[in-house]
């Protein structure tokens, strides 16, 4: 006994007083405790970090607090605004004409050949310390003539034991442009930017030629100097500035210009990543990224932990010190005029499954959470006005709803070559206006969505420019406005379109054979059976047969590119606050099966494809608003979609977790946010006290379950010969 | 005995070379290299020259098993399946689709998944053992009785559940440990616990039946009774005789496991977070990357090969009757 209590009882017991009143479930390290760290955790591995090809947002999320494009949003102000980030101001639109001369800002689009940014950033920006920078006392690079001797100890960046740095330049920005084009690098914007920047799609043969001559002599990931090869399209000015070149007016090219593909990538950082030995380590520029951002990848087990932690070279900026009315009211211009960043670590932790992330939420291990469909109900209550708000149990907790209606769109389309569902006849026209009476998103939205959205009206969604609330932005073919509200018409009058369409009581009145429409949807588990029977109910108010064709989603997307599915579900989420990045999608020029564009739908209305040429490239104002109303007037008469719904989303935050506007299109959101370590640390105490006597309950009642049988085992190693002879009698002699 | 390893290991080539027709027969039926590279390449503002251009970097652009265009024996060497299986045999596995290290992944996973792995199948060995020699011991009685229901219950409800169940009681309601995570050195401790005692309960049911079985066969046989009628305690005629006796099957099931658990655990690591072989498989079929499903497939078959040679050597150890020729 005494040995038990020296061997055992007292190391466990000096093991729990050294945690110091840690909580046991604590996943952290006990010296982070009440530390300036936002904990959050993500479920999927970034797949790239190199801002000309990371476009996901789990990638993003972490691009964008690294790298420093140009431009970025306003935190706080709505609608979305650009404002400058590394740039001193914002840059202006030139115009020109075939023989370059410069135009008026307000002069037809038709007449502009092409379009100048000159763009300037401000000097003594610096990039966060990297080992590309470092240099020796005689000023040569120490880390860019690599050897194996000198990799043999390198496991991880860190292990580089010299960093340096440098100043931002333009030639930095205008190097990234070039890295769009790079043949070993996959920009997903490539192909698009090809048609606007000047030069960049004859830039991406030349590149190629380059590589695949330099790949016989050096092998084929050897470094390509992009600065020997000049860009017409991007071009250093002077040391802070430089010019792209647009083929005619994209006004929309400003948004992109606050997208991480435009970030700066210094030529140094290519040069060393590109070294042999380095990409079979994993160290390549895709994995550790190199910006001037208000925080640095310190940290990088994308299996386990990513830690971004403070740049110390990050250049001033301050929190905004004006937005929306109500901003102040929730506490958002508190912190106004305050230098950034706020937090000066934060811990992605991988968590892939959502039971765990959403108990470590409640816990106090991450600060923040979504909600899923499993435990909506315990965080989310309806107040009597319809308004949701966290449960007793959250607020309780200090827990706080943040929601804000995402710029996406969820939509069911029609696919327009198909001979039943598709064309522009009046047929076709009324037997899709019939359907998007008969499917009803509000019920959708109520059962499947946890009231998580609101029913679209059209295809821009809210906050963008075009899109029109109340009874205005109704749509006409759908819904009646009664009682100040929109009101979706009866099924009898679907019925009654189905019957102009050709379909009384969905029998085809020409053949008399019943009409059977075919959904295509990617491969469901059983969560979604319940939805797809839901969508088969909608279409039977019509009397109209659904049937349901599940399949992977690579056969999905197949079927999509050749036209051969009839009715999908597909979403968009926008890429910036433009209404041109949703009226696209029903653009005939990117009509998929011809040109693999964005028109899933495959809709093409000559009228509405000459609207879209004229709009796209209009700045905002009544004029352009009264095209996108036509615009959305042909659509909604045309029926090619139903139009679905624009999400909602839920976001929740704990007490000590302040500084939150949710902003969906603006990614580098992080250097705002300010976190109460104490708080944290004093709740994560008071919620996680250990509960002991369960375990101290169960290890009693086994040992008492066993006592019978030891008792019963003495017993028959003392017993006679004969006794033991039948062990289990003797057992069963004793229990009776 | 250095033979016969030698010709085990001629043997397993050519069911290497099946397994991995089959991975790449069953991956390809499902995948095309067109799904590959639009998995990777994303959904949005996607090109075909974009997708054509990923495949012809990874050798995807090529036929799958048999190239018209060549002649002789370019004909097989000139395609997806040569190219690929090729390199994987000399160990080199070559890069994931998203451009990673494959090696360097799997050096860097193997032991997050062994810390899981070894204490549960170790552990585990200990308790089920020791469960069914006192099942065996009293047998037909109570504790035999509700030993076997208890056995039934565990083996009838599913692994997933023990999972969310212990996450739920131990961590959550009793906050004694985290509910999921890793970490480097001494610090992995506080994580491990929770899956090790989940994943020994969880085999508990099925592996304390079986071993049972095999100790009740042992014990009717004669050797037990002249022991018993030699008047050798029980617990002698138990641990020195039954149990060394019955070593050969137990070793059957458990030394071919060994180099099994390199592979980790596909849903405990990933409710627990652990940043292992068996999460990383899951990762890869998820994310349709060929290369990383064709490399773990390998990895496991060659294992499985090995561990069934272990085992073979192991009966010469604890059976001086057999001799391997």
């Amino acid at each position: 006994m005494k040995a038990l209590f020296k061997y055992l009882l007292v190391p466990l017991v000096a093991l729990l007083s050294a945690c110091g009143g840690n909580p046991w479930n604590n996943p952290y390290p006990a010296a982070d405790a009440g530390k300036n760290i936002l904990y959050s955790a993500f479920a999927e591995r970034p797949k790239h970090l190199d801002p000309v090809q990371s476009y996901s947002s789990n990638e993003i999320l972490l691009t964008a607090q690294i790298y420093e494009p140009p431009l970025q949003y306003h935190y706080l102000k709505r609608p979305y605004t650009l404002i400058p980030a590394t740039v001193e101001k914002m840059p202006v639109a030139q115009y020109f004409d075939k023989n370059g001369v410069q135009l008026p800002n307000d002069v037809d689009a038709t007449q502009i050949a092409y379009t100048i940014y000159e763009i300037s950033i401000r000097p003594g920006i610096l990039y966060q310390p990297h080992p590309a920078f470092a240099k020796n006392e005689q000023g040569q690079f120490l880390y860019h003539d690599l050897t194996v001797k000198d990799l043999a100890e390198v496991y991880k960046l860190g292990d580089f034991s010299h960093s340096g740095t440098r100043e931002l330049t333009a030639e930095d920005y205008v190097f990234e442009i070039k890295r769009l084009a790079h043949p070993r690098l996959h920009s997903p914007i490539l192909g698009l930017m090809s048609d606007y920047i000047v030069g960049l799609r004859e830039y991406s043969a030349t590149l190629r030629t380059a590589a695949e001559a330099q790949a016989g002599q050096q092998g084929s990931d050897a470094y390509l100097d992009l600065n020997s090869y000049p860009l017409e399209g991007a071009q250093v000015v002077d040391a802070y500035t430089y010019r792209i070149k647009i083929k005619g007016k994209y006004p929309q090219f400003m948004y992109w210009l606050a997208m991480p593909f435009f970030a700066p990538i210094p030529w140094e950082a290519e040069r060393f990543y590109t070294q042999k030995g380095l990409a079979e380590k994993n160290i390549t520029l895709d994995w550790y990224p190199v910006g001037t951002g208000p925080y640095m990848l310190t940290e990088n087990d994308p299996n386990r932990v990513m830690i971004l932690e403070k740049n110390p070279n990050f250049h001033g900026e301050t929190y905004p010190s004006e937005g929306m009315p109500r901003d102040e009211r929730a506490g958002l211009l508190a912190d106004a005029g305050k230098p950034l960043p706020f937090i000066d670590q934060v811990i992605f932790s991988r968590d892939k499954e959502s039971i765990p992330r959403w108990n470590k939420f409640l816990q106090g291990y991450y600060d923040a959470s979504g909600i899923g469909s499993d435990s909506f109900d315990q965080a989310v209550q309806l107040t009597g006005q319809g308004e949701a708000t966290v449960t007793e149990a959250m607020k309780a907790q200090g827990i706080r709803l943040e929601t804000e209606v995402a710029t996406s769109t969820y939509y069911m389309g029609f696919n327009m070559l198909d001979p039943v569902v598709g064309g522009l006849s009046n047929s076709a026209r009324k037997l899709r206006q019939a359907i998007s009476i008969a499917v009803d998103y509000e019920e959708y939205v109520s059962i499947f969505a946890n009231g998580r959205g609101i029913p679209a009206q059209g295809p821009i969604a809210p906050g963008i420019f075009g899109h029109r609330d109340g009874r205005e932005g109704v749509n006409p073919v759908v819904y009646d406005w009664l009682h100040e509200r929109p009101q979706r018409k009866p099924i009898a009058a679907a019925k009654a379109l189905l019957a102009e369409a050709g379909y009384p009581n969905g029998m085809d009145a020409k053949t008399g054979a019943p009409l059977v429409l075919y959904f295509d949807v990617t491969s469901r588990g059983a969560d979604d059976k319940s939805s797809l029977d839901w969508m088969r109910k909608q279409f039977q108010k019509l009397n109209i047969q659904l049937v349901v064709r599940s399949t992977d989603y690579n056969r999905f997307q197949d079927k999509i590119r050749k036209g051969n599915a009839q009715i999908f579900e597909w979403g968009w989420n926008a890429d910036y606050p433009d209404p041109e990045n949703f009226l696209i999608l029903l653009s005939g020029a990117e009509r998929k099966v011809d040109n693999d564009g964005q028109n899933s739908a495959n809709y093409d209305n000559p009228e509405y494809n000459r609207l879209f040429e004229q709009m796209k490239n209009m700045e905002n104002s009544p004029k352009r608003q009264q095209i996108i109303d036509h615009m959305i007037g042909i659509l909604r008469h045309d029926a090619p979609w139903l139009w679905g719904y624009h999400p909602k989303d839920y976001g929740l935050y704990h007490a000590w977790y302040s500084n939150v506007k949710p902003n969906k299109l603006s990614n580098n959101n992080i250097k705002y946010y300010r976190i109460d370590g104490s708080l944290r640390e004093q709740k994560r105490r008071e919620w996680n006290e250990p509960v002991l006597w369960p375990a101290v309950l169960g290890t009693l009642a086994l040992v008492a379950s066993l006592f019978p049988a030891v008792i019963a085992y003495r017993r028959r190693e003392r017993g006679t010969g004969t006794r033991q002879a039948s062990p289990a009698a003797q057992v069963g002699t004793d229990n009776a | 005995m250095l033979n016969y390893i030698i010709r085990r290991m001629l043997y397993a080539i050519p069911i290497l070379i099946g397994v991995n027709l089959i991975t790449f027969t069953l991956f390809f039926v499902v995948n095309t290299p067109d799904d590959m590279a639009r998995m990777q390449l994303g959904i949005k503002r996607v090109t075909p020259e974009a997708i054509e251009k990923w495949k012809h970097e990874r050798g995807y652009d090529k036929p799958l098993m048999l190239n018209d265009g060549e002649e002789g024996a370019a004909k097989f060497t000139h395609t997806i399946f040569f190219e690929k299986s090729a390199a994987m045999f000399a160990f080199d596995f070559g890069r994931a689709d998203d451009g990673r290290d494959i090696a360097h992944e799997i050096k860097s996973r193997m032991l997050p998944s062994l810390a899981i792995a070894l204490p549960v199948f170790l552990l585990g060995l200990l308790v089920y053992i020791t469960f069914a020699l006192v099942m065996a011991f009293f047998r037909a009685t109570y504790v035999d009785f509700w030993g076997v229901v208890l056995c039934v219950a565990l083996m009838s409800i599913s692994s997933l559940f023990y999972i969310i169940g212990g996450q739920f009681l131990i961590s959550k309601l009793w906050h004694l440990v985290p509910i999921s995570g890793y970490g480097g050195g001494l610090d992995a401790g506080k994580f491990l616990v929770l899956p090790v005692i989940i994943g020994v309960i969880s085999g508990a049911g099925a592996s304390t039946r079986w071993y049972r079985t095999i100790f009740l066969e042992e014990m009717s046989k004669d050797y037990v009774r002249t022991a018993r009628a030699k008047g050798l305690p029980e617990s002698v005629v138990l641990f020195r005789h039954v149990l060394r006796n019955a070593m050969i099957p137990i070793l059957t099931g458990a030394v071919v496991v060994i180099p099994l658990l390199f592979l980790g655990s596909l849903i405990a690591e990933s409710f627990f977070g652990i940043p292992g072989l068996g999460s990383y498989t899951i990762d890869a079929i998820n994310s349709q990357d060929f290369a990383v499903v064709r490399a773990m497939v390998f990895l496991g078959s060659l294992l499985y090969i090995i561990g069934l040679i272990l085992t073979d050597i192991s009966y010469t150890l604890v059976d001086p009757r057999i001799r391997l020729e």
